[in-house]
């Protein structure tokens, strides 16, 4: 029966090409807009690190001004990152498994081929737990120890593509690498990795690519490197060199650990409190205790990664979609009772008032297959104009499986629910009614 | 007008109209937020910057190694950059205006304690800022060559400044605060401000305070600056290649990088404004698309309906004309259900995006705007399939089917 009904609504839809191809574009267009708007959304809303992610928490510690909260829009939000004298203190507790502080620098890259000119690039100033902590696989080598933080030992891990284009791809651990005029020695090679969003450090674009070189924490101190994200001071302090900038009331770092279960998570927060109150005791942290350790989803939600903009594109398209549909019920109810005559005879030689309907739906599911089919084509020129819109983007705006699904499976889903009406009207037809005409 | 019958007349059968209705509330509620939308936006990328942006063109120079000093360095590099023939004026700054990186600090208008606070931007600049930035001096004087400092730490305290005309008043909200007035830093120490800008803009397009800047003579102790080359008009193109060539033989201890126009920087500051205003215009004409070819199939199909009807009408005595009213009548009374649901749906959607996001209030203008829009649609939409109505033969009430 349900192939029978199937040639029935292909001859149907075939008979009136024109309203046929004008309810596809209709259903077509409202998906593909939609889904351009939610894919971007659900990229956005990503969570980077599924198997990890409620074990991995930002921490903060609220040292900001007294008179003022750190955000004034947010008066309940800590600052966003640490000091480095409290990120210099919390890495001297053993409660989280791994931990890692950390800041982005600038370097300046000295490669020894002659080919290549000395060039500028972002690394990661962090501790050597950062690869574990975040499940960075290596290449070659692995990373530096606890030791070499400390000591801020001139060593450095590079990413595969810096990698191949630094020493053709092979295994460079044990070479040396020139950077800022000292000579560094490659300790390991990290798989390229690519979080999207960038959720260890969302400050200066969470949608930016991760740096491609990492350094142990300490050679911060020997090379007096300042952060080249984001670095904010409340305090009116008077600071005339980079030993006075470490002691400043001034956040620069991002700290972050791991926690494997309730029991450490409750732990380190009595642990960051204990500090804080200590702190207190010498003149520090004049602003009520405010100490917060928050898991990755969340994190990415306080940082609102996802734009206010694209929520309000969301609901303009989601309207968009339903005017489509609106669209698409005055369509078929015009197509359906055109059909009138011919369901009154089908009904009088016995067909009931549900075969009728079934037969209506699967019409209106093939329409919406077909649709749906259309709308991804929409939706793909839809993100292309999106990637030339936002260059840099490139990545936020690609269709993936799920998507493709998602597109087919809710203009069917629409499309039924839209033409529930329309059959239901015409599945009341009388048998008698137009057969009396003839 | 027989607005009467042809009410009564579309309640007989009245899925379609209502379905109209909605479409066209819906389609209110959307256009009228979304343009409000648009508008902002574009208000927003096209506010004055108050430089002369499309004649600049920037780079980045990054310093590297124990014998690099960018403070021996610089007026080297002023000196070769000013020798480029088709060059205006060059500064060096530690950031570019509107890239969306830059230095921030606060500074008081009264030296007691608990004074407030203005936040604003600050640029360490060279004596020719003003005419490198293109920036207009409303008062005061530019900075000259012997004002302009090269301090051994960050710490020691600034001394005089150019400021804009709406830091200067945000400082002093009394007003009439004019140059040679004294402003205090963090730590209490009185700056003097020597000169008054006009407008200039600061680093982040998205801050409240984007019109507070200030121009500080100095170069301070690090590695990394940028340039600030401004061409006379027309030359910048040619300009541009010979600034990067320029830097790479006054020092080679250096990383010359970054070399862009200033017009290409303040597009990508504002890509997200851009990129919404696009694609919210996008979405409303396609809406606008489906809408009006809804409001012709709907007034098609009622034609169609009443073929016999017509013909009826146009025998006993109905003009063409009372045919092209009925159906033209018929439409404005559902386009005006529409907008007046419309109208306020328009109301809520902003009321929930101003509550939701941080958008401002819908103007009350734009509702009678959309409203005339949709009638205007609505009356171009049902104007084919009303004047073909009237076009049906009096003879067809004669024949059966």
């Amino acid at each position: 029966m349900f192939r029978y009904y199937l040639k029935l609504a292909s001859r149907s839809l075939f008979a009136a090409p024109a309203t046929t191809s004008l309810m596809v574009a209709t259903i077509a267009l409202g998906i593909g807009i939609f889904m351009a708007a939610v894919t971007i959304y659900y990229l956005m809303a990503n969570n980077p690190i599924p198997h990890k992610s409620d074990v991995l928490y930002a921490v903060q510690l609220d040292s900001w001004d007294p008179a003022q909260a750190y955000r004034e829009d947010l008066p309940e939000q800590a600052p966003w990152e640490l000091t480095y004298i409290d990120a210099m203190a919390l890495r001297e507790s053993d409660i989280p498994r791994r931990q890692a502080a950390m800041h982005k620098v600038s370097l300046v890259v000295q490669p020894t081929r002659v080919d290549l000119k000395p060039f500028q690039a972002q690394a990661r100033l962090t501790d050597g737990d950062f690869f574990a902590l975040f499940d960075i696989p290596f290449v070659y080598g692995a990373a530096w120890s606890r030791d070499a933080d400390d000591a801020g030992q001139l060593l450095v891990v590079i990413s595969k593509s810096r990698n191949d284009e630094l020493f053709g791809g092979e295994d460079s651990t044990g070479r040396t690498l020139r950077i800022n005029d000292r000579e560094f020695t490659v300790v390991g090679v990290s798989e390229d990795w690519y979080p999207v969003p960038k959720y260890y450090d969302v400050n200066n674009g969470a949608f930016d690519e991760p740096e491609q070189m990492f350094i142990p924490s300490g050679v911060g101190r020997e090379l007096e490197l300042f952060s080249s994200g984001n670095t904010n001071c409340w305090k009116d302090e008077d600071i005339n060199s980079f030993e006075e900038f470490l002691g400043a009331e001034c956040v620069w770092w991002q700290y972050w650990v791991e926690l494997p279960s309730e029991v450490e998570r409750d732990a380190y927060q009595a642990f960051i409190d204990g500090y804080v109150e200590e702190q207190k005791e010498l003149g520090r942290f004049a602003r009520p205790l405010n100490n917060r350790i928050t898991a990755v989803e969340q994190w990415l939600e306080v940082r609102q990664v996802v734009r206010d903009d694209n929520k309000v594109l969301i609901g303009i398209a989601f309207l968009f979609l339903v005017v489509c549909l609106f669209n698409i019920v005055g369509l078929m109810l015009t197509k359906f009772l055109g059909k009138a005559p011919q369901i009154g005879i089908r009904r009088a030689l016995g067909a009931s008032r549900g075969a009728v309907f079934r037969q209506q739906l699967i019409e209106v599911g093939a329409l919406g297959a077909a649709g749906g089919l259309a709308g991804l084509g929409f939706a793909w020129l839809a993100l292309k104009g999106i990637q030339q819109l936002f260059p840099g983007f490139e990545h936020l705006a690609r269709l993936d499986l799920t998507m493709v699904g998602i597109a087919i499976a809710s203009a069917v889903v629409t499309t039924v629910i839209a033409g529930l009406y329309p059959a239901w009207r015409v599945c009341r037809v009388p048998p008698g009614a137009y057969l009396r005409l003839q | 007008m027989e607005f009467g019958p042809i009410w009564r007349a579309s309640l007989r059968n009245k899925t379609g109209p209502i379905l109209m209705a909605l479409q066209i509330a819906l389609t209110l509620a959307v256009i009228v937020n979304a343009v409000f939308i648009i508008k902002q936006r574009i208000d927003k990328i096209t506010r004055p910057t108050g430089m002369d942006v499309d004649n600049i063109v920037t780079v980045q120079s990054f310093g590297f190694g124990e014998d690099f000093n960018l403070q021996e360095s610089v007026p080297q590099d002023l000196a070769e950059l000013e020798a480029i023939p088709g060059v205006l004026a060059v500064t060096s700054s530690q950031h570019v205006p509107l890239s969306g990186s830059g230095w921030g600090t606060e500074l008081a208008g009264s030296s007691e304690d608990g004074a407030p606070r203005v936040n604003g931007a600050q640029y360490f600049v060279n004596a020719d800022a003003v005419n490198a930035f293109g920036v207009k001096l409303e008062s005061g004087r530019a900075f000259t060559a012997e004002d302009v400092e090269y301090p051994e730490s960050f710490g020691v305290p600034i001394s005089q400044v150019i400021m804009t005309r709406a830091y200067l008043d945000a400082l002093f909200p009394e007003g009439g605060a004019q140059a040679g007035a004294t402003v205090y830093d963090k730590l209490g120490n009185p700056v003097t401000v020597i000169g008054v800008l006009d407008t200039m803009h600061g680093a982040w397009v998205g801050w409240d305070e984007l019109e507070n800047v200030m121009l500080v003579p100095r170069v301070m102790p690090v590695e990394s600056n940028y340039y600030i080359v401004r061409a006379e008009p027309g030359e910048r193109d040619r300009v541009m290649p010979q600034v990067e060539q320029t830097l790479l033989a006054t020092n080679d201890r250096r990383v010359v990088k970054s070399l862009r126009t200033h017009s290409e920087i303040r597009d990508s500051s504002y890509q997200g404004d851009r990129g919404m205003a696009v694609v919210l215009a996008v979405v409303v004409s396609l809406m606008v698309m489906v809408t009006g070819v809804g409001i012709v199939g709907l007034a098609s199909f009622a034609v169609r309906q009443r073929i016999k009807q017509i013909g009826t009408r146009r025998a006993v005595g109905a003009r063409r004309q009372d045919i092209l009213r009925y159906f033209m009548v018929e439409n404005w009374m559902i386009t005006t259900a529409g907008v007046m649901l419309g109208s306020v749906l328009t109301i809520a959607v902003n009321y929930w995006m101003v509550a939701s996001f941080e958008l401002e209030r819908l103007d009350p203008l734009y509702v009678p705007a959309g409203v005339l829009a949709l009638w205007l649609l609505g009356l171009l939409g049902v104007a084919g399939p009303a004047r073909k109505a009237s076009a049906i033969s009096p003879a067809i009430a004669t024949r059966t089917v």
